[in-house]
């Protein structure tokens, strides 16, 4: 059973049906299948309930720029100018330049682990974005940017911001699946890119040795 | 609405391969109110007694399909990278991000599969820097660098992979282990705490 529409993985990866990854790819049918429902279960779902489209793609867009995808970023944006204005869309692109650090970082609970910690950026949208974007798009925001940069910081407070901006319950946990999801499917799509530029590389370079024996070339 | 606090519990402080327990922030679905679609979203009608399984009920269609994506990643063992090293790579990842739940569900599992607890108990206390050998090594490196953002994996952890005697197929799996754990690690790190283990 295939999915009908094509798999977004493998576009944004650039994997040609019939290739080498494809066929890898094909060995873990089900993760491959279930990859594609979850992106339209979170981006095309039946029902969108209490997250609208807009906002799904906007928070999707924001995350990929902060992973500095840029076929990603690219990907979901397109999304999100079916939705959204031009002025909410550059407010985005401002915030993610903001927001563009190194993670993980954060704290472990008080302990031995402590040593660990690492101080970073506690992101918080801009006054003139927030006021483009409305509160609750700024909540999620700030919340993607926790899960995406610091996950261990992560806090019941944190949650609290989220409901006092208008999140209920089932939008919270919809809100971090998409943000958890991208999180996978942007590493898969990165993680694929690498290996089939590397499986590239190595051809290029055994076939450059093959022929410089065949030509009687001394190595 | 507000969220749920657990101010009597003695959140662990420490990396183990204990059996913790986990508590929720916010209200699991209600079991009485489970319809058709939350079971799907279930797969596994065991998992209507986790609390962090139930509080994902509360959109049921993204949790069938995680737990598909979940299960043939790490179960489907017709090909690819031992089991062990599939859990190895979750565990690194978990260790990385600072998931201690999901980090001893993993460690525990690459101790089962590999039985090398010692070697996996080095990943938990020394972190991801651990020197195991240079197959664990590697996989390890690439977990790490997969899980960084920007993510920084590329050449060099698939040179090391290969030379550990990873193919194609292996290094695939542990692509997609590791990038899976940056799902599951952000919602368990965000949606509750972890617990000390059951006594008794």
């Amino acid at each position: 059973m295939s999915t009908p529409a094509p798999d977004v993985i493998d576009i944004l990866a650039d994997i040609q049906p019939g290739s080498h990854l494809d066929e890898v790819r094909a060995l873990r049918p089900e993760a491959r299948d279930n990859a594609q429902k979850s992106y339209r279960a979170l981006f095309e779902p039946e029902n969108p309930d209490g997250v609208t489209t807009a906002e799904r793609h906007a928070v999707a867009t924001f995350v990929a720029g902060l992973h500095r995808q840029p076929t990603v970023t690219a990907f979901y944006a397109a999304g999100l100018r079916k939705h959204a204005q031009p002025a909410q869309v550059e407010a985005i692109e401002g915030e993610i330049s903001r927001g563009a650090v190194h993670g993980p970082y954060g704290k472990f609970p008080s302990g031995p682990l402590s040593r660990e910690d690492k101080e970073g950026l506690i992101f918080k949208v801009s006054d003139e974005h927030r006021a483009v974007l409305g509160p609750r798009l700024s909540a999620a925001f700030e919340h993607a940017h926790l899960l995406v940069f610091r996950p261990r910081d992560a806090s019941p407070q944190a949650l609290q911001k989220l409901l006092d901006a208008g999140w209920s319950t089932d939008d919270i946990v919809t809100l971090s699946q998409l943000v958890s999801f991208l999180a996978f499917q942007i590493r898969v799509i990165a993680g694929l890119r690498a290996l089939a530029k590397n499986s590239e590389r190595r051809v290029a370079r055994e076939s450059s040795l093959t022929a410089a024996l065949a030509s009687g070339g001394n190595l | 609405m507000t969220t749920i606090t657990h101010v009597d519990n003695a959140e662990p402080t420490a990396f183990t391969q204990d059996d913790l327990g986990w508590l929720p922030w916010l209200e699991p679905f209600p079991a009485e109110q489970l319809t058709e679609r939350h079971w799907a979203g279930l797969v596994d009608a065991s998992r209507s007694k986790s609390d962090y399984f139930m509080l994902l009920a509360r959109d049921p269609d993204i949790l069938q399909f995680r737990t598909k994506t979940d299960k043939d990643i790490f179960y489907n063992t017709k090909s690819g990278l031992p089991r062990a090293e599939r859990e190895l790579a979750a565990a690194a990842t978990s260790r990385f991000n600072g998931c201690i739940f999901c980090a001893s569900v993993h460690a525990r599992f690459a101790t089962q599969f590999s039985k090398r607890r010692d070697d996996v108990q080095r990943l938990l206390d020394e972190g991801v820097g651990a020197k195991i050998d240079t197959r664990w090594d590697a996989v390890i490196a690439a977990s790490v660098a997969l899980t960084e953002t920007p993510v920084a994996f590329g050449d060099e952890q698939i040179d090391a992979l290969r030379e550990a005697g990873l193919d194609d197929r292996e290094i695939v799996d542990v692509i997609n282990g590791s990038a899976f754990f940056n799902w599951a690690n952000r919602l368990m790190l965000s949606l509750g705490e972890p617990a000390p283990p059951e006594k008794g």
